[in-house]
């Protein structure tokens, strides 16, 4: 039998959260965590938990499973668990809704802020904007982030500063938009970036390379920006 | 863009850059500082004191100590800025944070008059 712990906090009910011990037979299969959620659910509905394509591609179950922020879905209890314990609280950092479920808008209002999407005042081509394969090579590595937010909330300056660091995920999609050789507002994303917050809160600690369930890293792409700034002031 | 007005160079670009250059002239001040006890391990106070006589030394001690001000003062305003703000502390953060970046300022201000008389004073 694996023994889970698991956050509980149901803001109408309890007055403060709590853990929750719990038994759960896994019938001595190598289970993802996901799966011991979803029969910890079947023993008792009301716990709380986002998911949904339950193969780390949707981004939903964020989760930090015995201290490390990771995805449920594609976590292998065989890799999570030490000494027969399980233990499985939301986020850190990001205000919880309930149990495991947390309010990610600060998340995505650093997301926002960073205009997530293609800016090209020329005039549009009949077909398509091409890139070289080369000038599309720069975009791996880049372009994979499922917006989870397993990276930012490991990351103490966007625990500190959420409403003013735009965190490593942020930062990751301010590269891959800066990067991209159809984007011609390099400029003006350089421009909003150059405050003493939105990036160079980053102390390059490496959490966020440490807890990406898809293997990017973020700290790189923030050096890549500061290298950008670097060169437009000098 | 977020706005600062007690960081150091307004920008924060020119606050990392600046970090990153006085960072490395204390580097080479506490070099040569090792360096000199080093090679002098039985070292007298009137030789330590010529040490400090040639006039490049009371220069590159002087740089050093701009620089000690200036990376202590990005670093303390970083902290502060993580830890002492209404996020964390409440309404009065923004007051005690002010108090502690001024408390910041008079020390660092203080230690760097003090050193430039002891380093070219007679």
């Amino acid at each position: 039998m694996l023994q889970v712990s698991i956050y509980r906090y149901n803001p109408e009910t309890d007055s403060e959260p709590y853990m929750q011990d719990l038994e759960v037979d896994t019938g001595g299969k190598d289970l993802m965590v996901l799966d011991v959620l979803e029969l910890i659910k079947a023993q008792d509905s009301t716990v709380a938990f986002r998911r949904s394509c339950r193969e780390g591609v949707c981004g939903s179950d964020g989760l930090n499973m015995n201290g490390k922020n990771g995805l449920a879905c594609i976590s292998p209890l065989s890799e999570t668990v030490k000494n027969n314990k399980l233990i499985v609280r939301p986020l850190p950092g990001l205000p919880v809704v309930r149990d495991l479920v947390v309010d990610m808008s600060l998340f995505y209002q650093q997301y926002e802020k960073i205009e997530p999407y293609l800016q090209n005042d020329t005039p549009a081509p009949a077909i398509e904007r091409l890139q070289s394969p080369q000038e599309r090579e720069k975009l791996d590595g880049l372009y994979e982030c499922i917006l989870c937010a397993c990276c930012s909330s490991s990351c103490p300056s966007f625990w500190w500063n959420p409403d003013r660091f735009i965190g490593p995920a942020g930062l990751l999609q301010a590269y891959r938009f800066l990067a991209d050789s159809r984007d011609t507002a390099t400029e003006e994303r350089l421009a909003k970036l150059d405050d003493p917050f939105s990036v160079f809160r980053c102390h390059g600690i490496q959490n966020c390379v440490a807890v990406c369930p898809k293997g990017l890293n973020p700290t790189r792409a923030i050096g890549h920006i500061r290298n950008m700034l670097l060169q437009r002031a000098t | 863009m977020v706005t600062a007005v007690t960081n150091f160079g307004r920008s924060g670009l020119y606050d990392w850059l600046m970090q990153r250059v006085t960072g490395v002239v204390l580097l080479c001040y506490f070099g040569f500082i090792g360096a000199v006890l080093v090679t002098h391990p039985d070292i007298s106070y009137s030789e330590w004191r010529s040490t400090f006589e040639p006039t490049w030394v009371r220069i590159f001690s002087v740089a050093a100590l701009l620089s000690l001000a200036v990376h202590a003062w990005i670093g303390l305003w970083s902290v502060l800025t993580d830890y002492v703000t209404p996020r964390m502390l409440g309404d009065k953060a923004n007051l005690l944070r002010g108090l502690a970046t001024l408390a910041c300022a008079i020390t660092l201000f203080t230690y760097l008059v003090w050193g430039i008389q002891i380093i070219w004073g007679s």
